[in-house]
């Protein structure tokens, strides 16, 4: 098992014709994740790498029985892609996009309370499930089918993780990138509930980051409810206040969001906490 | 992106939001003439820099006099405003704001931010204004108040009252405070601001509540929708590379090291600095090259990293994982004879082709280390950097 998404999980694209779209649907199809089409309004008809091009999101719903999308589209028209998605009854929606402004996101949140669809992202590399399903930007190739479930604000340090725990031979259940916008979809909890129910994932790595309370929220979840081993690493301790370190989220404020508040609360839930990030690996093989 | 006060006024004032009387200029001269056409007998000089904390450095001044006004401004136009949020440098002060002095009864807090723990635009007020809000937050929890304001709905009524009853406001106050707060609302949305604060919001001798200051943000994600916005924008505000980077999509900090990094993500640049400074070094900047580097994009990263002539040594650092680590060595090479890299510079490439890359750094007769994993890497720039 895995969770979210697996060898039988349909998946579109929508900005499957743009460029973006195009190069990683590819990538995607190499992989053998189940892609059956795509969404780029006014191209409904066409045939794009071998697969049907829809006009709508509705339209690629009902002409494949996808469950799944993958938004690669340029940041102000993401939040009309997400909600389309949701309208459309799609359960699993993962944003690329990067550069969404903040306040569409809050009405794409509000709108979406309720509806039951599960959002990864914006501004995230996405997620897989190695051998099985790819859904976004990360480098396949550096996967491997096994027991580690990664979770992480930052897609190149998910791909350090991922690297670190196939070097180990662990390999991975699925790995989400949350994503590095302040407000974005699927969070910690979100994902480490799942891998605690997950009978694959026998251990978990959590990567977090300066910025808002998530880790505190994650720490005080793992501590109550997660009985599998955890090691979360926190990047951003050299990181000056005020300045936004690359991820629109990735911002210490009035003393608030820092890696040390982060790291103390992490460990006073009695987390492994690795200083280096490039002790993930070998600190997650010594916890199984 | 961040404005001026008096640019910030000028906004308040659009939304019916009442400030001070004043006005803005760029000389002396014009301080003393807009202080004569304002009237009274007393005027505030205020430097207009994008920081807080100006009043404890001699930024804002009140002066009694004419020639009062003109010494104060002479005192403060071409110098650089040191406060606590500047850093070391400070910041310019190319331009001034005159206003009118008011009788102050009260000074309250009141500000408008992007809660994300909520996900809602909430509303922060506090009756202990003027003074530094954190610090309020930290010392006297209980004296802040905030209210979420819900995207649809928008902002009700009574959130307004709850406010103005916190802020121990009566009678026609109330009315008032509502009418600020639906304009600071409006403000925000209207130009995608990611946050709004007046502190202090005074309560003057006749009862009357005014922005005596104004700092609002915007999100640099939405700025570009709002021409506007960006025509305030002031780059002698800003760090000169920093505004440098954004030209050529590269996210750029500067640091106070000797370690320049260059990294591709913003995660992993920040796991370069945190890991340089574990292994005893000071890394000079932040640096994130993003996806696709290529050679322009790398040349660019040099020029900035070398512009800072404290940098002893440069550590590059990729995770080459859609593009291949061949190329990504192909491109540093040709960057480095480029720029003309003459300090050492350590490069750690991880990835797809990750051998054939370090294959091509190796023995090129250039100041150049392929490192093979990470922890090395940080070591041996770090060494460099001390021998150098």
């Amino acid at each position: 098992m895995s969770i979210l998404i697996d060898k039988d999980t349909k998946v579109i694209c929508q900005g499957f014709t743009g460029k973006q779209g195009t190069f990683h649907s590819q990538q995607a199809l190499d992989y053998g994740t189940q892609l059956v089409g795509g969404v780029t309004p006014e191209r409904g008809g066409e045939t794009h790498l071998g697969l049907p091009v829809f006009n709508t999101v509705q339209d690629a719903v009902d002409g494949t029985g996808a469950t799944a999308s993958v938004i690669y589209v340029p940041p102000f028209y993401a939040a009309d892609a997400i909600l389309e998605a949701v309208d459309a009854g799609i359960k699993l929606i993962v944003c690329i996009t990067e550069g969404i402004p903040i306040l569409q996101m809050l009405r794409v949140k509000a709108a979406m309370a309720g509806t039951g669809a599960l959002l990864i992202g914006p501004n995230c590399p996405g997620v897989i499930t190695p051998g099985e399903c790819k859904i976004g930007i990360m480098p396949g190739k550096i996967h491997l089918p096994g027991v580690i479930g990664i979770v992480s604000r930052s897609g190149t340090l998910t791909y350090e993780s991922v690297h670190q725990t196939t070097a180990q031979g662990l390999g991975q259940s699925t790995c989400v990138g949350i994503g590095g916008d302040p407000i974005h979809g699927m969070n910690f909890v979100d994902v480490l509930s799942r891998f605690q129910a997950d009978e694959q994932t026998k251990g978990i790595v959590m990567v977090g980051e300066i910025g808002g309370g998530e880790e505190e929220d994650a720490a005080d979840y793992i501590k109550a409810h997660v009985t599998k081993p955890v090691v979360a690493y926190i990047a951003g301790q050299t990181a000056p206040p005020g300045k936004r370190m690359g991820h629109a989220g990735a911002i210490v404020t009035g003393g608030k969001g820092t890696a040390e508040g982060k790291v103390a609360a992490l460990k006073a839930a009695g987390i492994e906490v690795v200083s280096s990030p490039t002790d993930i690996g070998v600190a997650m093989k010594g916890c199984l | 992106m961040n404005i001026h006060e008096y640019q910030a006024k000028q906004l308040f004032l659009q939304y019916a939001i009442p400030v001070p009387e004043g006005r803005h200029t760029l000389s002396a001269e014009g301080a003393e003439q807009l202080a004569e056409e304002l009237g009274g007998d007393g005027w505030v000089v205020k430097a207009q820099v994008h920081a807080g904390g100006r009043g404890k450095v001699g930024g804002v001044k009140l002066a009694k006099s004419l020639p009062e006004v003109v010494e104060f401004s002479r005192g403060m136009l071409g110098k650089r405003l040191v406060t606590q949020q500047t850093g070391a440098e400070g910041l310019p002060i190319n331009s001034l704001l005159i206003e009118k002095i008011y009788p102050i009864k009260r000074e309250l807090y009141l500000s408008l931010v992007v809660d994300r723990g909520s996900e809602r635009i909430i509303f922060v007020a506090s009756a202990a204004g003027g003074m530094d809000i954190e610090t309020v937050a930290h010392e006297t929890p209980e004296k802040i108040i905030s209210v979420p304001v819900h995207p649809s709905a928008g902002l009700q009524g009574y959130q307004c009252r709850k406010v103005a009853y916190a802020l121990g406001l009566k009678g026609p106050q109330i009315k008032a405070l509502g009418k600020i707060m639906q304009g600071l609302y409006d403000l925000f949305l209207a130009k995608d601001a990611s946050q709004i604060e007046i502190n202090p919001l005074i309560e003057t001798d006749t009862g009357e509540l005014m922005a005596l200051d104004a700092k609002i943000n915007f999100d640099d994600n939405a700025v570009e929708a709002h021409p506007d916005i960006l025509a305030m924008k002031d780059p002698d505000q800003e760090d000169e590379k920093e505004n440098k980077a954004q030209q050529f999509g590269l996210n750029y900090i500067t640091l106070e090291g000797n370690i320049g990094c260059m990294v591709n993500g913003a995660g992993l640049a920040m796991a370069t600095m945190d890991l340089v400074k574990l292994k005893g070094g000071q890394p000079a900047n932040f640096l994130d090259v993003g996806g696709g580097t290529n050679v322009e994009k790398v040349c660019e990263a040099f020029k900035l990293i070398l512009s800072d002539h404290s940098v002893k040594a440069v550590l590059v650092n990729i995770f080459g994982g859609i593009v291949q680590c061949d190329i990504i060595a192909s491109g540093i090479l040709a960057a480095i004879e480029q720029v003309h890299v003459t300090i050492p510079v350590v490069v750690r490439l991880e990835g797809t082709n990750a051998e054939q890359g370090r294959a091509l750094l190796n023995n090129t007769g250039l100041n150049l280390y392929a490192a093979d994993d990470l922890a090395h890497a940080a070591e041996q720039v770090v060494a460099l950097a001390e021998a150098a």
